[in-house]
């Protein structure tokens, strides 16, 4: 593995049976790298995501995640990443605090790093407040810009975020980009899927899923020039529209 | 005839979900509700389907009562929930006559009318409903809303997690519906899909901010706008939160829209504080005001 790459992807592959979810696909992610992962819904964005994540065994190819084998190693990968998905973020029935405690010990974080890490998070997102109201009361903005922290409590080499901003009002989804910026700056390499195509040009660079392959990968101004439109959101329609 | 809302709010223990909301909706319009999860898109949607009580005021769908008529409103309005809610294990064809059953009505009575839709799924329709994805289901779901040839068409989000192209190809059939003459409140996070309705209303907490077209809504934005680009995007933001003259910048592609406070900018200032503050081969160019950039100014009050 090159030293300044988070994930390196060869070939690799994923089969249901007589199905191709996820066609032989390549690519590399560096370190410290915005990357937008996209592709139509059934595209295989997901199948992919889950064998670089470890907890889905590719059929066939290669797969380093943060140093570890997707094969070998898949527990030192889930140990060693982020994860943030819309749908599955935090515990809706425990308080923040409860939260952080409960997923910095997931982690394997000290007793004394916890409660460190919570009053900095605390301090950093403005919940003072709120810190001992259950998590299923906070408005869904908050929710996840707790949810991105909560991700980065191990700190880890790189985040994957699973469609992190859906349905989330347009200052939150800025502010909750403001923060992915911010770790990105900070080393952190930010892997992340969207439908909003305003946010894929919000990545150094993104690859556009299609039936299982990866068929454009460049940052968004070098794809824009080759599909010789003004916006991501056409480059998306040119390609997935075959 | 459309739909009329008067006054309505609802609350859930402490939570004010509706603020005394009015609107109408004339007949045959396409009109979007446009805001965040937790504006109260969808306690709205269940009060106008007759499926919630509000605390206050009063509604009508296409010249009902939402409370005294509401047997006759259910028989003419057709509801897309947010949430998958047709039966999982049964098949296409069979949720789809299910409902034409319940409505006293047939498939090929009213075949005309979902043909269009209906037509992308036929080829799967004895497979289960529960085993389809999600734009498949997206389509059954319309299509057994329009089963009973409704006078008003509820979609609550019909598009949230659908990717651009679905959302596309949605939005095309939303409109072929509408030349049918049926009346449609649609609701959606999307702001790009705003711009696609004849008149549109901005929500957020529970109260509505703005209603008009979104021609209109985009001239409500009360400055000068700003397509800033440079080689950090993130040290970019941060100079400009810093800068004494900022009014507001947020995100927007490859570039942020900068807006600023004195009314007589000057271009050559910025220029010169950006490049003090390190940033490199950086961009200013004056730009339109989107619906987004609206509804941020709005919700910012």
């Amino acid at each position: 593995m090159k030293e300044n790459n988070v994930i390196e992807a060869e070939e690799l592959t994923k089969e249901f049976g007589a199905f191709t979810a996820v066609n032989a696909i390549s690519f590399e992610v560096k370190k410290g790298e915005i990357f937008g992962f996209l592709g139509a819904n059934g595209a295989g964005k997901t199948t992919a995501m889950k064998m670089l994540i470890g907890i889905s065994k590719p059929s066939s190819g290669k797969a380093k995640v943060a140093g570890f084998d997707v094969y070998a190693q898949a527990e030192s990968i889930k140990k060693n990443i982020g994860y943030m998905s819309q749908k599955f973020a935090l515990y809706d029935d425990l308080t923040v605090k409860e939260n952080i405690t409960f997923f910095g010990g997931i982690y394997g974080l000290s007793r004394a790093r916890i409660k460190e890490k919570t009053k900095h998070l605390i301090m950093e997102l403005g919940l003072d407040g709120i810190a001992d109201q259950l998590v299923g009361s906070l408005p869904l903005g908050w929710k996840q810009k707790l949810s991105f922290s909560v991700s980065l409590l191990h700190e880890p080499k790189i985040v994957f975020l699973d469609e992190p901003t859906g349905g989330v009002d347009p200052i939150t989804r800025r502010q909750f980009w403001e923060m992915i910026y911010k770790s990105a700056n900070q080393g952190t390499t930010i892997f992340v899927t969207t439908h909003y195509m305003d946010e894929a040009e919000y990545c150094d660079r993104v690859s556009i899923m299609v039936d299982g392959r990866i068929e454009a990968l460049d940052t968004p101004k070098k794809l824009k020039a080759q599909f010789n439109v003004d916006n991501m959101n056409d480059v998306f329609l040119k390609l997935a529209r075959g | 005839m459309g739909i009329r809302v008067t006054d309505i709010s609802k609350s859930y223990k402490n939570v004010k979900a509706l603020k005394g909301i009015t609107f109408d909706v004339k007949e045959g319009e396409l009109f979007g509700l446009i805001g965040p999860d937790g504006a109260g898109k969808t306690t709205l949607f269940r009060i106008l389907t007759t499926l919630l009580f509000s605390d206050e005021g009063e509604a009508t769908v296409a010249g009902y009562d939402v409370v005294l008529d509401y047997k006759d409103i259910r028989q003419s309005v057709g509801y897309m929930p947010g949430k998958f809610s047709l039966y999982q294990d049964l098949t296409v064809e069979e949720n789809l006559n299910f409902f034409a059953t319940i409505f006293g009505t047939t498939i090929e009575e009213n075949y005309d009318l979902i043909k269009d839709i209906y037509i992308q799924i036929e080829p799967f329709k004895k497979r289960r409903a529960g085993q389809l994805s999600g734009g498949m289901k997206q389509k059954l779901a319309l299509s057994c809303a329009l089963i009973h040839k409704p006078k008003v068409l509820f979609l609550d989000e019909p598009t949230t997690g659908v990717d651009p192209v679905s959302r596309k190809e949605f939005w095309e059939m939303l409109k072929r519906l509408q030349k049918k003459g049926i009346t449609i409140l649609v609701s959606t996070p999307y702001m790009d899909e705003a711009a696609l309705c004849d008149r549109i209303a901005l929500i957020q907490d529970g109260g509505i901010l703005e209603i008009d077209t979104p021609e209109s809504i985009v001239h409500k934005f009360p400055k000068a706008l700003y397509n800033i680009g440079a080689n950090n995007m993130y040290q970019l933001i941060r100079s400009l939160n810093n800068y004494e003259h900022l009014y507001s910048v947020y995100p927007f592609g490859e570039f942020v829209h900068y807006a600023d406070k004195r009314p007589a900018f000057n271009i050559a200032d910025l220029a010169q504080y950006l490049d003090a503050q390190g940033l490199k081969s950086f961009s200013i160019e004056p730009t339109k005001p989107t619906i987004e950039d609206t509804f941020m100014e709005l919700a910012k009050k």
